[in-house]
């Protein structure tokens, strides 16, 4: 756990924040506590922001999270939202760095198929049984 | 001493449980029929015995004995009185505790007054109750029992989570037990109907009580915990799709759909096979939700693997009650008949529409909330949120929502669309009219952009039933459906509003400095140090008004350090006006004196407890309407008994 959250600190490029590890502390990185100016840049860092994982902490999203890794993601995102990069690029990258478990949305992956599988076959079965319940013997009622 | 006899009355609960269900069971035999008399009686007393094994907790709670391992690790002498008692329940040994405690009063109530099916489906009913009791008797007295002493007595205790000490927090697991609880004795009665092949409108008539008492009881535990998190957790956010919510909410979602189809079975005969299903499922939901918060296999599987004990024994029930009560489904499938038939469009039709999707977005919430734990024990991380959650549940309830407008205003059996489309033409233009609007608006999202829209026309469609309708006579039942549904479309505007039009604003600031968030304008006053029973804490002062020239308001939050333990939390600030919630969050000290200020403008926002609020309201009306009716017809039916046998007597006198 710490080895991983010493890892993401120094990918980050953050090696300084390395004693805000403590609970209490808080980040320092330029953009963890400080919105974009752009409020329209802001609107698609939050929205990113809101679908990432703090590794952290149980569950909560690093717009959520006061943790300092948390901030200093947040600062990620939005210098690269400020960059002109693209939400889900910034996401692909976080990810292949971290693996899966930091981002909400799940992708459709070899893992992560039967996800979407699963809306798919409700989406079948509740239409099945819709029709075997009505389809199967109309008796004039049934105009719809 | 105490919690000796509390741990007797314990033990001694379990063993009345044990008679129940063998004398249940041997009573359904012929030559058992004696002891069908006793299931009754013992059902009421292992009740009472677990009451007071769970009263004797309280007590050691109350008067701090350290010597019980439990108190000593949960509570401390120095705490207010209210939350020693509260944490009685407060921790994993307790809250079994009350759970089986509520079951067992549960099913000595049905005991007591459930008169109208036959005596074997009773008995039956009965015995199932006691086959579930029993499983968590051993639970509690094997692996987790609350009395266990301690050697040698601490000279104080552990204390609990300052994030725990509030009152909504000490009253929110007890009201979702309380619901959960129901969900078996609907669970029972199924397995009562199973068994006796009884499955009838009498069987949904004597169960859709407790759904409705088990359904208002989740409404209002979910809403209360949606705004606990609201408030005390200091980030805005109302809902998460977080398993632990999760865990609650498939249990509502099953017993929403069981609500409805058990008022299809009473009324209409129709969907028995359906209706038992659900009873069996909405109670699984209940065991699956223990299971996911009480084994800690959400902080990680591995965690749990590491400590198994706990949750492989409620893993074990799990499958013991819930594999049984399929077997028996299976086995008795053949002879439980649909019922009888009803065309697409009717009052059923609709109703089955709605038992379908919500279904199917019970079965995303599950299976969006197990797949990590799967992926994780296979060996690979990976998260499900909102992302998916959101899209995914709307897929499925918007085509409800849809459709719970027309449902309520068609004909049971079969009906014409075009009978009531001229009563639709108001909410279909309000719609039309909303959607125009928000496109005028600009930038919302499409999720929240249906939601509004559709919210609009469901509000005035859900009170269209009351139409053509003497107001004074309408049933409260109906009542009951019209609020609840009208709740939904408040609730529904309240969640859109919020996803679409919050406006967050994140400053450092000196005193004096002036910010603006959506209409309101706030000026950071002053910012002083205040103190607690238990901790410190440093005070904003904001000073906010709405508009250029509104009213100017006073808000205080704070960010506090308690010292036992160690934690920072901090204490949020809300002001709500008619059209929404202003709220503030005081932060860190930045550079330079400043200050971090985090500040929310969010329209409508508590429209979504209003909203659940409601719909709890409608389920308590329903309520009182079915019960008042049930007690009305028992009264009539022992005045007729009376008169008649006054008759006999007056006729044997002369």
């Amino acid at each position: 756990m710490t080895r991983s959250l010493l890892s993401l600190l120094l990918a980050i490029g953050l090696g300084t924040a390395l004693p805000a590890l403590a609970q209490e502390e808080q980040s320092t990185a330029p953009y963890a506590y400080r919105q974009l100016d752009n409020p329209a840049e802001e609107e698609r860092a939050q929205a990113l922001m809101e679908s990432l994982r703090c590794l952290q902490c149980q569950g909560q999203s690093i717009a959520d999270s006061d943790a300092p890794i948390a901030g200093s993601m947040r600062s990620l995102v939005r210098e690269r939202i400020a960059a002109g990069e693209d939400p889900e690029a910034i996401r692909s990258w976080l990810i292949e760095r971290y693996g899966d478990y930091v981002s909400y949305a799940p992708r459709i992956t070899s893992l992560t198929w039967p996800l979407f599988a699963v809306p798919l076959v409700l989406v079948l079965l509740a239409f099945a049984l819709l029709r075997r319940r009505f389809g199967a013997k109309q008796d004039g009622g049934a105009d719809a | 001493m105490i919690a000796e006899l509390g741990l007797a009355a314990l033990w001694l609960a379990a063993a009345l449980a044990a008679l129940q269900l063998v004398s249940g069971v041997l009573g359904l035999t012929e030559r058992g029929s004696v002891l069908g008399g006793v299931v009754r009686p013992v059902a009421v007393v292992q009740g009472v015995l677990a009451l007071v094994a769970f009263c004797c907790l309280i007590y050691v709670f109350a008067v701090t004995d350290l010597s019980v391992k439990l108190v000593a690790l949960n509570s401390h002498s120095m705490k207010p009185l209210v939350f020693k008692i509260a944490g009685a329940w407060g921790n994993h040994e307790g809250s079994m505790l009350l759970w089986v405690t509520v079951m067992g009063m549960a099913g000595a109530f049905v005991a007591l007054v459930e008169r109208r099916l036959p005596e074997p489906t009773m008995l039956a009913t009965l015995a199932g109750q006691a086959f579930v009791s029993l499983g968590f008797y051993a639970f509690l007295l094997i692996s987790s029992n609350p009395f266990e002493r301690l050697s040698p007595v601490p000279a104080e205790g552990n204390g609990l989570n300052p994030l725990l000490q509030d009152l909504g927090l000490a009253f929110h697991p007890p009201t979702l037990y309380l619901g959960y609880v129901g969900l078996s004795i609907a669970f029972s009665f199924a397995i009562g109907a199973l068994v006796t092949r009884e499955v009838g409108p009498a069987f949904a008539r004597a169960m859709r009580p407790w759904v409705l008492g088990a359904w208002i009881f989740l409404t209002i535990g979910i809403t209360a915990g949606s705004y606990w998190a609201y408030y005390e957790l200091g980030w805005g956010g109302w809902w998460f799709w977080d398993p632990v919510e999760n865990a609650s909410l498939m249990p509502w979602l099953a017993a929403t759909a069981l609500l409805h189809s058990a008022s299809v079975l009473a009324s209409r005969n129709a969907l028995r096979a359906w209706t038992v299903m659900l009873g069996v499922v909405a109670f699984s939901m209940s065991m699956i939700g223990t299971f996911l918060v009480r084994s800690g296999i959400l902080t990680s599987v591995h965690a749990f693997a590491v400590d198994p004990e706990r949750g492989t024994f409620i893993l074990g029930l799990l499958a013991i009650n819930i594999g049984g009560a399929l077997t028996l489904f299976a086995l008795r499938a053949s002879t439980v008949t649909e019922g009888e038939r009803f065309a697409l469009v009717s009052r059923e039709g609709a109703l089955v529409f709605n038992n379908v999707m919500l279904s199917a977005i019970l079965g995303i919430v599950l299976f969006g909330t197990l797949y990590p734990l799967l992926a994780e024990a296979m060996g690979a991380k990976v998260s499900v949120g909102p992302p998916y959650f959101n899209p995914m549940s709307a897929l499925f309830a918007i085509p409800m929502l849809i459709v719970l407008a027309v449902g309520p205003l068609l004909r049971w059996r079969r009906d014409k669309l075009a009978r009531v489309g001229k009563a639709l033409i108001i909410p279909v233009m309000l719609v039309v009219a909303a959607g125009i609007a928000l496109v005028a608006i600009g930038g919302v999202p499409l999720l929240p952009f249906l939601g509004l829209a559709l919210a609009v026309g469901l509000a005035w469609a859900s009170v269209l039933p009351l139409r053509d309708r003497n107001l004074r006579r309408t049933p409260l039942p109906v009542w009951g459906m019209v609020f609840a549904h009208f709740g939904i479309a408040v609730a529904l505007f309240g969640m859109s509003c919020e996803s679409a039009f919050n406006v967050e604003k994140l400053v450092a600031v000196r005193v004096g400095d002036v910010t603006e968030v959506g209409p309101w304008g706030v000026k950071l006053d002053t910012i002083e140090p205040v103190a607690g029973p238990n901790w410190t804490a440093l005070e904003a002062r904001l000073l906010v008004r709405y508009g250029p020239d509104g009213k100017v308001t006073r808000m205080l939050p704070q960010s506090r350090s308690f010292w036992a333990p160690p934690q920072q939390t901090s204490e949020s600030a809300l002001l709500t006006r008619w059209n929404g919630q202003l709220y503030a969050v005081l932060g860190g000290e930045a550079e330079d004196g400043r200050w971090q200020l985090r500040l929310w403008w969010k329209p409508f926002v508590p429209l979504i407890w209003i909203g659940g609020l409601l719909i709890a309201f409608g389920g308590l009306l329903a309520l009182i309407g079915r019960v008042a009716s049930d007690v009305r017809r028992l009264i009539a039916k022992d005045k007729i008994a009376y008169r008649h046998e006054r008759k006999a007597q007056l006729g044997l006198r002369p």
